[in-house]
């Protein structure tokens, strides 16, 4: 029986252009259902992406979908967002569009409380131009730019959403479909900035690097080192070892959004009409 | 067979995921770099093989009853 998400791809741009066992595939069947799940208008829902590998999702969606410039994507899905209220803004991301070059964007998105989902696509590496190290490459994993294994530490992108004032913010895996489903949808359903990493892998840039050529067997460290919220705050801290991390809804908190607040601003000053 | 397992031969790319996630090892790549069944019977219709593929190429349903 064909699959209602089917709906929501753009047909004859299928097979997508992903290397075999890219996760980025998994994340985004995630979204369309998250987008089926809450409901959405599939005319009243816009995909803004940046670029990169992950970015070249936004071309595979039948919404209206705005493929942008590297870092760019929060800027211009503000844009859309403050333009017209009612539409449902996603955005589509990667560690490195988002946390290099579009790193002060995505800082004063969670700021402002711009109303969007974001989704950040994090495979640990710039997959698109061959495998440089990006600020979410784990320190000791090797990369193009760190032969030896990365020396720098990685941004913890969901601590950094939560501490620049996004009011969702929510982790899962490629492995975890089901939940990471679960987590956009709660992202969807927030009104303010809500913020998904999607852990996922690039066995092409960073699995080979890193012993891991296999995508399965990227799956499966998923598997093996994601531990659910509720039990990552009980377990002791020689337990959490440099491969573990936690999974799950880390906060939602209820603040005004941007469009809200730059509405009243549009009264005072007195109406739009006038 | 209790299961209907529905393969869209063009989209799979051999990435060998939803063989090492079938518990039942019902599935395979062969030598072209597709997938292929080669053991229908002993599918559970669990779904884990549909879940993950990254490339939507494979669909599994419980089979009605006639
Ligand atoms: C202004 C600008 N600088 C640099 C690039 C080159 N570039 C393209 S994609 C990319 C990094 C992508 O990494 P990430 O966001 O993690 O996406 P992935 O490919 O891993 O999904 C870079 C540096 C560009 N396209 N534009
Ligand atoms: S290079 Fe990596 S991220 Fe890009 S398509 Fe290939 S596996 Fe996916
Ligand atoms: S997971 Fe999908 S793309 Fe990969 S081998 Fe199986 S059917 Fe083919
Ligand atoms: S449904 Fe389950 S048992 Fe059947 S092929 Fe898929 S993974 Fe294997
Ligand atoms: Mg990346």
């Amino acid at each position: 029986m064909e699959r209602s998400f089917e709906k929501y791809f753009r047909q004859n741009r299928l097979p997508h252009l992903w290397c075999p066992g890219c996760g980025n595939g998994i994340v985004m069947k995630a979204i369309v259902q998250a987008i089926e799940k809450k409901g959405l208008d599939q005319d009243k829902t816009v995909i803004v992406s940046g670029i990169g590998c992950s970015s070249r999702a936004s071309g595979y969606m039948d919404f209206d979908t705005l493929h942008t410039a590297h870092g760019r994507a929060i800027p211009f899905a503000t844009g859309i967002k403050l333009a017209n209220p009612e539409l449902n803004v996603i955005v589509i991301t990667g560690d490195g569009d988002c946390t290099a070059i579009g790193g002060n964007h995505f800082i004063h998105g969670c700021r402002r409380n711009v109303d969007l989902t974001v989704v950040l696509f994090n495979n640990s590496i710039y997959g698109m131009t061959g495998g440089q190290a990006s600020p979410m490459t784990p320190t000791h994993k090797k990369a193009t730019t760190a032969p030896y294994g990365a020396i720098d530490r990685n941004f913890d992108a969901c601590r950094l959403a939560e501490a620049a004032g996004a009011t969702y913010v929510a982790r899962s895996t490629a492995f975890h479909v089901q939940h990471l489903t679960d987590m956009i949808a709660g992202g969807i359903d927030n009104k303010g900035f809500s913020f998904i990493e999607a852990i996922c892998q690039c066995p092409t840039s960073f699995g080979r690097k890193n012993k891991m050529a296999d995508p399965a067997k990227m799956m499966m460290w998923m598997r093996d080192n994601a531990v659910m919220k509720a039990a990552w705050d009980k377990l002791p801290d020689d337990k959490k070892t440099e491969e573990k991390f936690p999974i799950g809804l880390f906060y939602n908190e209820s603040e005004t959004d941007y469009a809200t607040a730059y509405n009243e601003v549009i009264q005072i000053a007195g109406g739009a009409d006038k | 067979m209790n299961s209907e397992i529905t393969i869209k031969l063009p989209r799979c790319k051999g990435c060998g995921i939803c063989v090492a996630f079938c518990p039942k090892q019902v599935l395979a790549v062969d030598e072209l770099g597709k997938v292929m069944v080669v053991n229908a019977d002993a599918c559970i219709a669990c779904g884990q093989c549909e879940l993950r593929c990254p490339d939507y190429a494979i669909f599994v349903d419980k089979k009605v009853k006639a």
